[in-house]
């Protein structure tokens, strides 16, 4: 589904991601761990197709064909999700009108059928139930006033409502409590299935509890320094990022 | 030497005309103020008020004075009616009165009439130094008092509320030739009355006028207007106007104001807090696009204790237009315990458009809250992305974004047919969906 080859890019004239490479296939789930500062975020919003990113080597294949080139919305109605590290506040934007707005501008761009605004309420009340979220929170703006926590949930509440392939989780545990954690689990459990694939991005092992993941990645420094199964984050946990470190080290010298 | 449109105005003709069958009184304050403008001229580009706003190229276009074939016009109501507005309303179609078009209120104490003496009564024509700024900042209200016909008078009784909003629609329809059309009304409220106004400017049909509109409010004791100005006149028109307001003691002004069309306007509220607890609350939007030029010069003073103004305005410029706000508050000496509060926020949506913004506070009393700021940007990028990563067209995320952007001005009116119409003739000014970004 995904395939990352080689990719350097660079922010505001530095490198910060410096040759990765990743290969992601439908069904799987890929944590990707690493300390703060590695480049983790990069690449969950160069994937996404934010501005400001610039390539300099390497190729990313999405189904086939090269994500690079699509705009932000086009991988989104391909199915590219990015779950944010910091959602954004947007007062004044109502939040039902921006997730309805936004399917509905998938479904078109994939000539898919409008969702009317019953088959859609129906569609939402579903998927908030699963996240606990408050129904009151639709009629505000998109995370106008949210709390921490409800802009992470909200954040899993919109992938369970637009229903991408490829899901990219960006610290989404980060700041929640162990039930936030557990429903955001939850969220993404219900969602496992053979024809979709998640990129969980985490700075700790404790999610990886409960969304058990196929393979895990350590990021360091703009490169994957190692890759394992689920055991890799418990190794993690026990030593801490200074382990990969020296192992990184032995291995250059 | 006058210019070519000081001469097309202010011949011998009109002159003689606007002064025949008028008190003498009226017909000497006429005279006078066309020679003022005559003997100074308009506002020039180094006159420190007007220096955004360059009036040369009016300076050399002629205009029919007023026009003469009014009453035939063809105005279709589809160009004025408001959602849920059905009540008293008085329409003028270049400058001039149509009671056909018109439904003039039967209320009781609400008296509307019109004045023959030239704008005499209107306490606005200052008188100032020959050949100076300040005289030349003038020279629109007086081509009002020299030129304009019956002004408008409307008075609410002490102790009345007028709940039902009136409507003045100043209407603009092509004629011949591009008319010059002057207009002035007199707006009292009574002791504890109230008032409902909509001022609203439309196109009939496309034109190219110049039109000229001084308007007096004096709202006393306890009074309340509530005041929506809508500007959407035709995109090839020029529009100026002036509206003063006397606020006495625990009266209060309450406006919002959308500047969309003409394609050169210059708006001029001159807000006197005059009475002690006085307030006004001023929230307004333009929105611009086009080589559009509009400038907004807000003159507040507080002259009285414990007097409050809030002002929030938002700008925003597309294409190659041009934006001006100037947000000026002065707390007299005395008016201790005042609160003035001032904000202006814009968006520049392209690189040709641009947005100047002054806010000015000086303050000579005691014990006064105070804040003011301005910004001039560009659309949040992060809220782009964020929009965009969902799924939603760059074209339609803009529109979107700087819609929220304008209507956080009207969240504080009710949810009326109304506030629907604002923000849908705003959406109507911004970028459009499918156009390139
Ligand atoms: N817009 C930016 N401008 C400049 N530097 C940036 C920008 N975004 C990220 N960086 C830098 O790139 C590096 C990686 O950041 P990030 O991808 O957010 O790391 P992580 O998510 O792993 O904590 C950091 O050193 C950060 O300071
Ligand atoms: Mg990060």
């Amino acid at each position: 589904m995904l395939k990352i080859e080689n990719l350097h890019v660079r922010v505001a004239g530095k490198e910060i991601l410096k040759g990765i490479s990743l290969e992601v296939r439908a069904g799987e789930m890929h944590a990707i761990m690493g300390p703060n500062g590695a480049g983790k975020s990069t690449l969950g919003n160069v994937l996404a197709g934010r501005e400001g990113y610039e390539v300099t080597q390497g190729t990313v294949e999405y189904n086939g064909s090269n994500l690079l080139e699509l705009e932000p919305e086009e991988r989104a109605a391909e199915g590219v999700f990015l779950a944010f590290q910091y959602p954004v506040e947007i007062p004044g934007v109502n939040n039902t009108y921006f997730l309805r707005t936004a399917l509905n501008a998938q479904r078109k761009r994939r000539g898919e059928a409008e969702l009317d605004s019953m088959q859609f309420l129906k569609r939402v009340r579903e998927k908030l139930a699963v996240l606990q979220l408050k129904d009151e929170l639709l009629h505000r703006g998109v995370n106008e006033g949210f709390s921490g926590g409800e802009k992470k949930r909200n954040e899993i509440f919109q992938m369970a409502l637009l229903e991408p392939n490829l899901a990219i989780l960006d610290e989404t545990d980060s700041g929640l409590d162990i039930d936030a954690l557990k429903m955001v689990a939850d969220g993404v459990n219900a969602m496992r299935a053979p024809q979709r694939a998640f990129l969980v991005i985490t700075h700790y092992q404790r999610l990886l509890d409960y969304i058990v993941p196929d393979f895990v990645h350590v990021l360091a420094d703009g490169r994957i320094v190692e890759s394992g199964d689920k055991t890799l984050a418990h190794k993690l946990e026990e030593h801490g990022y200074a382990w990969i470190a020296e192992r990184k080290l032995a291995g250059a010298a | 030497m006058a210019s070519a449109l000081l001469e097309s105005l202010l011949d011998e003709d009109a002159l003689r005309a606007a002064e025949a069958g008028v008190p003498a009184a009226a017909a000497a304050a006429r005279h006078a103020s066309a020679h003022a403008v005559l003997r100074d001229g308009l506002p020039r580009a180094r006159d420190e008020a007007w220096k955004y706003t360059s009036l040369r190229a009016l300076e050399q276009r002629r205009y029919a004075n007023g026009d003469v074939d009014v009453a035939t016009r063809a105005v279709d109501a589809g160009a004025f009616k408001l959602p849920g507005i059905d009540g008293a309303r008085l329409v003028f179609v270049n400058g001039a009165f149509r009671a056909d078009l018109s439904t003039l209120p039967v209320l009781d104490g609400l008296v509307t009439s019109f004045a023959d003496d030239g704008a005499a009564s209107l306490p606005l024509a200052r008188d100032r130094d020959a050949d100076s700024a300040e005289s030349r900042a003038e020279a629109f209200v007086r081509l009002n008092v020299a030129l304009a016909g019956p002004g408008l008078v409307l008075r609410v009784a002490a102790g009345v509320h007028i709940d039902e909003p009136v409507h003045l629609v100043f209407a603009g329809a092509a004629a011949e030739a591009d008319v010059a059309w002057q207009l002035h009304a007199l707006i009292e409220i009574g002791a504890g009355a109230s008032l409902r106004l909509i001022e609203h400017h439309v196109a009939a049909s496309a034109n190219a006028h110049l039109g000229n509109l001084v308007a007096h409010y004096a709202l006393a004791a306890g009074a309340r207007l509530d005041l929506v100005q809508i500007q959407d006149a035709a995109a090839a028109t020029t529009l100026i106007r002036r509206n003063g307001f006397r606020i006495d003691s625990d009266a209060m002004l309450s406006m919002h104001t959308i500047e969309a069309g003409a394609q050169t306007m210059r708006h001029d509220l001159c807000v006197d807090l005059a009475g002690r607890g006085a307030r006004f609350v001023s929230r307004g939007v333009f929105a611009l696009r086009g080589r559009q030029h509009a400038d907004t010069h807000l003159v507040v003073t507080h002259a009285a204790r414990d007097t409050a103004s809030d002002i929030a305005w938002r700008g925003v410029a597309d294409q190659r237009a041009r934006g001006v706000f100037h947000g000026a508050i002065t707390v007299a000496q005395g008016a201790d315990g005042a609160d003035a509060q001032l904000s202006n926020k814009n968006l520049l949506l392209s690189p040709q458009a641009e947005i100047d913004t002054q806010p000015a506070l000086e303050i000579y009393a005691d014990e006064v809250k105070a804040a003011h700021g301005a910004t001039v940007g560009q659309l949040d990028e992060r809220a782009l992305f964020y929009l965009r990563s969902r799924g939603i067209p760059l074209d339609i995320a803009r529109r979107v974004l700087v819609g929220a952007f304008c209507n956080a001005m009207f969240a504080d009116l009710a949810p009326t047919p109304l506030r629907a119409h604002l923000e849908a003739l705003l959406a109507t000014r911004l970028p459009q969906a499918g156009a390139a970004a």
